[in-house]
């Protein structure tokens, strides 16, 4: 753990969502998940944390560039997510309920592709002010 | 005169589409916001009434009657729906947040008493994004 850091970008994206389970009759979803499975729709304003940590590189001073962790986040999450409805337009949530659990599972596992594995990665992702979750848990 | 503030909260899908433009004009205008499949908002809703503390309570208003009247025609009618096909009092109008904060104001307004006035629906979209209405 000796003269690691941990940095952090944080982002925003909107997007509109259900939680329902097809393999269960409507009553069950009702009684489960409640409001959320207003077969209409609902959303949320979901922020997120992306923290990497890692040693500073002795010639640049940098765990990750931040405009570069920036540059994947949006490439890879944002413009994937962003005022969609992760249910019909996202492709991960075909066969998985967009709980915030499964949105930040999901989010984690485009992002370690794309960060050097040397590096360590945690995400938090925010559902509501109230409401949040982090991947891995620590 | 007093002004008083109930922050109250609710979670909605929407989308910005004028149904009587093409699809490709709907994009040039609304960007993201037109996607066909709705996307959606944490919707932080500031309520500020005003008037003359009443001697005998201390109260301009009972904030929990006032929280009470937001929540049967205010929250109970928006929180976890889709503000273009699930509300009643929204139907016909372009669901922004600049008509919404309006479409609140008339719906409470009236259940008001009349020892106390609305003074300003404020609503925020995003952290970042907000709109006030003042009945103007």
């Amino acid at each position: 753990m000796e003269n690691k850091v941990s940095v952090y970008r944080r982002e925003h994206f909107n997007a509109a969502h259900r939680l329902n389970n097809p393999a269960w009759d409507e009553t069950t979803n009702e009684t489960v998940f409640g409001k959320c499975n207003n077969p209409s729709y609902h959303g949320h304003n979901y922020e997120m944390e992306v923290k990497v940590t890692g040693k500073p590189s002795p010639d640049t001073g940098f765990v990750i560039d931040l405009k570069v962790l920036s540059d994947i986040i949006r490439d890879n999450v944002l413009e994937k997510f962003d005022h969609k409805n992760l249910n019909l337009d996202v492709k991960e949530f075909e066969n998985l309920n967009p709980t915030a659990e499964n949105i930040v599972v999901t989010i984690y596992n485009i992002l370690r592709q794309k960060i050097n594995d040397g590096l360590d990665l945690q995400v938090r992702l925010y559902e509501t002010p109230r409401n949040f979750v982090e991947y891995p848990a620590k | 005169m007093v002004y008083l503030t109930r922050i109250e909260h609710f979670n909605a899908a929407h989308k910005l589409y004028n149904r009587a433009w093409d699809k490709e004009k709907n994009e040039a205008v609304f960007g993201k916001c037109a996607n066909e499949n709705w996307h959606g908002h944490n919707y932080e809703l500031y309520v500020t009434i005003k008037g003359e503390v009443v001697e005998e309570t201390g109260f301009l208003f009972d904030v929990k009657e006032l929280s009470s009247l937001t929540k049967q025609f205010v929250l109970d009618k928006l929180d976890h729906k889709n503000l273009n096909v699930d509300v009643e009092f929204l139907k016909g109008q372009m669901c922004s947040t600049e008509n919404l904060a309006k479409a609140i104001w008339k719906q409470l307004q009236p259940h008001l008493p009349q020892t106390v006035q609305l003074h300003c629906i404020k609503l925020y979209e995003t952290p970042r994004i907000y709109v006030e209405y003042f009945g103007e």
